[in-house]
């Protein structure tokens, strides 16, 4: 099947006042966020490798926000954005990029590795496509105990690369598996472009060729990713297996904290910065009347608050006891 | 616990114990877990419709159904990844690699992801994975499918690993590895599979974290593990033969190492072998010796001897392949040199 699911009307997004501003209130949390995390890097609070996720909001949000609670998310190392729009407390993501015992893996995982079992996250994985696999082996669990649910991936365009990317599809598809592959292409693996590294860029068309259904989306607009997020979550609840979605995005900061980013030009990224997710939907929610000052500024405010709480009980925080340094490494005692 | 005979063809109910073989013991293994526990599946290459490579497997697909006894494609990233994500999920997957030549294909998932999801979430996620790996030489097969990197699985944190040498934790070692919270890797030797053996009929779950002395002596310390067993058991019986009372210690777990018996058996009788298919370079016997060394050294007589596989991919004319193996004429031979003789 190379076609994507027909809109049907229950599958779109109900573009209701309150439902935009939710997806906008989304897209400035996570924004905010990492605009701190930033900050906190340059004063070596967080340290290590720092990934942001700033241009690429509209993603994690159009699909995440089409998921219920019993479903499952596998994300990247530039995670942060996925891990708070999930529902894992921005507190205990905040604790864990400082490494406090009070983060969401203790501390032990860092920016790159957040887990969250209460919201069923899944990583945080820092081996590019990594994740796939697992994806597919957490969908197969449900498959087999009868559960309809679904197993959501995100991974980058340099995950298409790797040989876990085309075992990954091929094995989902040939089980008929319930999981949603999101591709956020942001056009660069690192510092190579997808034109340098790839014979064929247009990446839907290697789904496709693995049999799924594939779209492209635009993912600087998130009510586009939303809809495509929920036309493909209705042919996957449905039962006839895993669906793809290559969401064109694109990282305005650098790769990661230690990068020049010598391999593009100021220019691509300013052409790129005028696609900004979140401009884009304030422009649009107030060119319709939806969005007034008093809107936005409630939700910056909002956002501001969030992130300085996190901030402040990230600070507050512990250092794990040195003598716990050998623990969860393995179980300490059996399951029931 | 009780064996499922039923299920071994060419087994023979003798009294209370069983005469079966390695592979039998395993399959029987396999299939008490598949009736025991709804979660449990096995998934790999031709282990369905083939029989499995070694036969380990034949008949389940007919009882059990391709849904949990899943052939897959060849794609060892994905599946060994996705038998960690399934567990992950709740259910108790089998996976089932040719050879550890090819676990290489899948060690991403097995290092980066199984042995590591547990501590990088805090404690919050296990991986209750099982994997059954076949490894080791003897079969001409040359120098892709012939290794024995038990030692690489070994050396990571997280990852459990054990080697059942004998028909009885062939039989006894996978309930209690699935039972395990954490990933636990089998290694599963060529040459064991068609070894006979006696089975007891009431058998028990096995404790898979300790060493087990196979035989009782004296003088000097072998330890083993695996397709060394059988070896080095017939190098006590010539040993015995010159009057030296060789122990022999079948180590079982390989991560973690039960010193505990490895340094009490070679504090009684001041030396010891080590017999390991490895190669001795960053070897399994280099760690042990290092142990001893540690923890033993007033109580040595003698430099802790090695004996290992040659510095050699494995060939495949029989008589240099057999040669680059420990066998038991050099272990005898390293034994009679600790004491002297």
């Amino acid at each position: 099947m190379t076609t994507a699911a027909p809109d049907t009307h229950a599958q779109k997004p109900h573009l209701t006042r309150e439902h935009l501003l939710h997806l906008l209130r989304q897209m400035i949390r996570v924004r905010r966020f990492e605009e701190r995390c930033v900050e906190l890097y340059q004063q070596e609070k967080i340290r290590g490798f720092l990934h942001v996720y700033i241009g690429e909001e509209a993603v994690a949000v159009g699909v995440l926000e089409t998921l219920e609670a019993a479903d499952t998310v596998v994300a990247t190392y530039r995670e942060h954005g996925h891990a708070i729009i999930r529902g894992v407390p921005m507190d205990a993501v905040m604790a864990e990029m400082y490494g406090k015992a009070e983060g969401c893996c203790l501390g032990r995982g860092g920016s790159m590795h957040l887990f969250d079992a209460g919201t069923r996250f899944y990583g945080g994985n820092a081996i590019v496509a990594g994740g796939l696999p697992l994806a597919v082996g957490l969908a197969l669990a449900d498959r087999m105990a009868g559960r309809h649910q679904v197993t959501a991936c995100f991974f980058g365009d340099g995950a298409v690369a790797e040989g876990e990317f085309h075992e990954s599809l091929n094995l989902a598809e040939l089980w008929r598996l319930p999981v949603l592959f999101i591709c956020e292409n942001n056009l660069y693996a690192m510092g190579t472009s997808l034109e340098r590294s790839q014979s064929q860029t247009d990446i839907h068309l290697k789904a496709q060729s693995y049999n799924l259904p594939a779209e492209v989306v635009d993912g600087m607009d998130v009510v586009a990713v939303e809809a495509a997020a929920r036309r493909a979550g209705a042919f996957i609840r449905s039962g006839q297996g895993p669906y793809f979605l290559e969401c064109r995005t694109y990282r305005f900061r650098a790769h990661s904290m230690f990068d020049p980013q010598l391999y593009r030009e100021k220019a691509e990224v300013e052409t790129w910065r005028k696609h900004d997710p979140i401009d884009r939907l304030t422009s649009w929610l107030r060119e319709t009347g939806t969005l007034h000052d008093v809107d936005l500024l409630a939700i910056e405010s909002d956002a501001t608050m969030e992130v300085d709480k996190s901030v402040a009980f990230a600070e507050a925080g512990h250092w794990e006891p040195l003598e716990q340094l050998t623990r969860h490494v393995y179980t300490e005692r059996a399951l029931p | 616990m009780t064996v499922q005979t039923a299920a071994a063809p060419k087994s023979g109910v003798v009294g209370n114990v069983v005469q079966t073989t390695y592979r039998e013991a395993l399959h029987d293994a396999i299939r008490e877990a598949l009736l025991k526990d709804q979660r449990v599946f096995l998934m790999g290459e031709d282990v369905g419709r083939y029989g499995g490579c070694y036969a380990v497997s034949r008949g389940l697909l007919d009882e059990f159904g391709p849904d949990r006894i899943r052939d897959t494609p060849l794609s060892e990233s994905a599946f060994v990844g996705a038998g960690i994500g399934a567990a992950l999920g709740g259910m108790r997957p089998i996976v089932e690699i040719m050879t550890v030549n090819f676990s290489l294909l899948a060690l991403d998932q097995i290092v980066n992801n199984a042995a590591t999801i547990r501590h990088m979430s805090g404690g919050q996620f296990n991986v209750p994975v099982v994997i059954r790996i076949a490894s080791g030489a003897g079969r001409q097969l040359a120098a892709q499918h012939s290794h024995s990197l038990e030692n690489w699985y070994a050396h990571v944190p997280g990852l459990k690993v054990v080697a059942p040498a004998t028909v009885e934790d062939a039989r006894y070692m996978l309930w209690t590895a699935l039972e395990d919270p954490d990933p636990v890797i089998i290694f599963e030797h060529v040459m064991l599979y068609n070894v006979t053996g006696i089975l007891s009929a009431d058998g028990g779950p096995v404790d898979i974290g300790k060493a087990v002395i196979r035989r009782p002596g004296r003088d000097v310390t072998l330890i083993a593990y695996g397709g060394t067993l059988g070896k080095t058991l017939d190098a006590a019986e010539t040993l015995e033969a010159d009057g030296i009372a060789a122990e022999v210690i079948d180590l079982r777990s390989l991560r973690p190492l039960d010193t505990g018996t490895i340094l009490r058996s070679v504090s009684r009788t001041r030396r010891a072998v080590i017999v390991d298919e490895g190669w001795r370079t960053g070897s399994l016997a280099a760690e042990i010796s290092a142990i001893i060394m540690e923890d033993a050294f007033w109580d040595l007589d003698a430099p802790v001897s090695r004996v290992c596989t040659a510095e050699v991919p494995i060939p495949y004319p029989r008589h240099l392949e057999q040669a680059a193996l420990p066998q038991p004429a050099a272990i005898v031979a390293a034994a009679r040199a600790t004491l002297g003789r």
